[in-house]
């Protein structure tokens, strides 16, 4: 702790530059960002009549760098011209941390009350009744992911890069089954009823693909496990695009949408708004598919939490820890590696499923490399291992997605053929690099212990920076 | 139940071509203290190691308790009741003190944590004091209590030892030392003991080897290695 206080008072004291400190500074930063400007900025390629041409943007890069100049300066003159306060550091985290032990304990529950109102809530905004609650579901569908995906990577340590392909199988698993099986099996009768009986079945089967991709790669580990989940998730979306008899290929597959037990959403006799005699509303139907995700990613978490306080649950986080030592105390490492792809793999299942259940439709396009990568980010950028932390981030990244389809009115001051929603992925990786600047563990670094002795007691990785990374 | 509770005989053990154990012969009995003392590289962890099966001796045999245990895995080993602190701790740096305990206690099935729990603290005070916190830090010579203390959750007939004096302050290492003559006296527990600090190693033993290459070179009790010029020429000089 002395130590890293002695360096933050260094940093502090370091930046008292002198103006000639400053201007220097302002200068390398001006070279820096016209050469990162030239290639970047600087050139354009335009269609001229079925001639390419070169067109030059120097008014561009100059303003360009210009700002960056003066925001530098800005940054110079406020925010970085600050005298060291010795001692400051110490106090102000502790008093940081009784504030986050008091809001650590209750904004769980918080964020859980305002989850099960959320869908109320929007209806009083104007203009976001559907779109509001489609976002909501949007969102706790890739909360749910990430939760699951967390058993492997966050508690396990075994970084999958391949996660979309249960959410795959978890998808074709519903369609196939409703649109193909059930029927030809048990009659057309059970259609209606599919959802509630195939949730469970996808979870089965993508269970057991996780256990058939967890055998492979017992021994590996890290990057090299990495390479082969990747390839894995690959694989499967492969197989569904080529296995055109069986899967239909690119084109796809139409599935009915789930119903409230056997009830279908439409406005028709039978259907939900006529049993219960209200007049139907469209709304209805994502009120539904919004307590249904809620529900499950309830599930995921309840069950995540639970299994971390029995033994498989800390053999994973010891195997997180160290592998060696964990075989050394008799731990099985085999099973409780194949376990944590089962059962993560297994929610990844529900997911898809549910996605198919709400989408109606489903084709390999969904399950793209980029769509692992998503969850994997929201899991990181989270806090591996914490899931409030990963309510954060889903918000953040998927919350900030949606927002860019908002910006329509940014159109008016960039340039034409640029829209804002194009910016969306940049903003991500911003992000991203913000994050390993700032808050390198994640959003929430908090961990609870799973065993107390007498009294409760979180353990904050703020207080003890020098552990593991 | 013989007198005997682990034998190996002729154990050979490679990695890849390199033949790091050649031969080796050794025995603890029921309720004494073991130690193998040798150099840098001479093959002391790889026997620690080869006893937990990983790696597997290509040759030779393991016996603990009359059963072979050569070709086990190494959690089955571990069941069997050889508990280990290994070389470098490898304690669980993100999991709390009282976590990583929890762990040691995982071949009984946590059946006497409780109790075991406040066994561990009563020959290591500190850890009770640290139990919330994250492991990784642990001083460590803290760390190293934790090891020994992971390894005694498990109630093992045979505690192993691998450098528990490893990078620690003389005072700490004297307090381990103590540490681990207390639970052979009072608890009868056996102990297999390696360590680059012959000194204390040898003062404690009942039963002794020296390892050179990969050959035990010179077996006897702890005091007759201590007396031995040889020994205090090679592994005594500068005098600890």
């Amino acid at each position: 702790m002395a130590a890293t206080a002695k360096d933050t008072a260094f940093k502090a004291e370091s930046r008292n530059l002198s103006p000639q400190e400053i201007a220097r500074d302002l200068i390398g930063t001006a070279i820096i960002t016209l050469l990162l400007l030239i290639p970047i900025v600087f050139y354009r390629t335009v269609m001229n009549q079925g001639t390419l041409l070169l067109q030059t943007r120097l008014p561009l890069v100059l303003g360009l760098t210009a700002a960056v100049v003066v925001g530098r300066l800005l940054l110079h003159l406020f925010v970085w011209q600050r005298a060291p306060e010795a001692g400051r550091a110490s106090t102000a985290s502790a008093t940081r941390t009784d504030w986050r032990e008091t809001v650590g304990k209750w904004i769980g529950p918080a964020m859980l009350v305002a989850a099960i109102f959320l869908p109320w809530i929007v209806q009083f905004i104007p203009g976001w009744e559907r779109r509001g609650l489609g976002i909501a579901i949007y969102i706790m569908s890739y909360i749910m992911l990430a939760w699951g995906l967390n058993i492997v990577v966050g508690l396990a340590g075994l970084l999958d890069l391949g996660y979309v392909a249960f959410y795959a199988v978890g998808a074709y698993t519903y369609a196939l089954l409703t649109t193909v099986y059930m029927p030809l099996w048990f009659g057309e009768g059970i259609v209606p009823w599919t959802f509630y009986i195939v949730l469970p079945l996808a979870g089965l089967l993508a269970a057991l693909w996780g256990v058939i991709l967890g055998f492979p790669v017992l021994r590996l580990r890290g990057d090299y496990l990495a390479i082969v989940t990747l390839a894995f998730g690959e694989i499967i979306r492969l197989v569904l695009i080529n296995w055109f008899w069986f899967t239909k290929g690119p084109q796809g597959i139409n599935v009915p949408k789930a119903t409230f037990f056997g009830l279908p959403f439409a406005d028709e006799p039978g259907s939900f708004s006529d049993f219960f005699g209200i007049p139907y509303n469209r709304l209805h139907f994502f009120f539904f598919l919004y307590y249904v995700i809620l529900g499950l990613a309830l599930l995921t978490y309840a069950m995540t939490n639970r299994l971390r306080r029995l033994p498989i649950g800390r053999a994973w986080e010891a195997l997180r820890e160290d592998e060696i030592a964990c075989r050394a105390l008799g731990i099985n490492t085999t099973s409780t590696k194949l376990t944590a792809f089962a059962i993560g793999a297994m929610f990844g299942g529900f997911s898809g499923s549910f996605f198919a259940a709400r989408q109606g439709f489903v084709s390999p396009e969904s399950f793209v490399y980029i769509e692992s990568a998503l969850i994997l980010a929201i899991v990181v950028l989270g806090g591996l291992g914490s899931q409030l932390g990963i309510v954060f981030a889903a918000i953040l990244i998927m919350g900030s997605f949606e927002l860019f389809r908002e910006l329509g009115f940014l159109q008016a001051i960039l340039p034409e053929g640029v829209e804002p929603i194009q910016f969306r992925m940049l903003c991500v990786g911003l992000g991203m690099v913000l994050m390993m600047r700032f808050r390198p563990r994640g959003l929430v670094t908090r961990r609870d212990p799973t065993v107390y002795l007498k009294e409760k007691k979180a353990v904050s990785a703020d207080l003890v920076s020098q552990g593991h990374g | 139940m013989s007198d005997i509770l682990l034998r190996g005989t002729g154990v050979e053990t490679f990695y890849g071509k390199i033949q790091a154990l050649k031969g080796i012969d050794f025995e603890v009995r029921n309720g004494e203290i073991a130690t193998l003392i040798g150099s840098n590289g001479a093959g002391k962890s790889t026997l620690m190691m080869t006893i937990f099966g990983s790696p597997r001796a290509r040759s030779g045999k393991i016996e603990f308790d009359g059963h072979d245990i050569t070709q086990l895995p190494t959690h089955d080993i571990a069941r069997r009741g050889i508990a280990q602190s290994p070389e470098g701790r490898r304690i669980f740096p993100r999991m709390t003190v009282l976590e990583n305990l929890q762990m040691g206690a995982t071949v009984n099935k946590m059946a006497f944590f409780d109790e075991d729990v406040g066994q561990v603290y009563k020959l290591f005070p500190i850890l009770e004091k640290r139990s919330m916190q994250r492991a990784g830090t642990l001083s460590g010579g803290e760390q190293q209590m934790l090891a020994i203390g992971r390894a005694l959750m498990a109630r093992p007939r045979l505690l192993l030892l691998d450098e528990p004096s490893l990078g620690l302050a003389p005072i700490i290492v004297k307090a381990i030392f103590e540490a681990i003559r207390e639970l052979n006296a009072s608890r009868g527990l056996s102990v297999f003991l390696v360590e680059q600090n012959a000194f204390h190693a040898l003062r404690l033993a009942h039963r002794a080897y020296v390892m050179v290459n990969g050959r035990i070179t010179m077996t006897g009790t702890g005091k007759e290695l201590l007396a031995k010029p040889e020994v205090r020429a090679a592994y005594l000089e500068g005098g600890h």
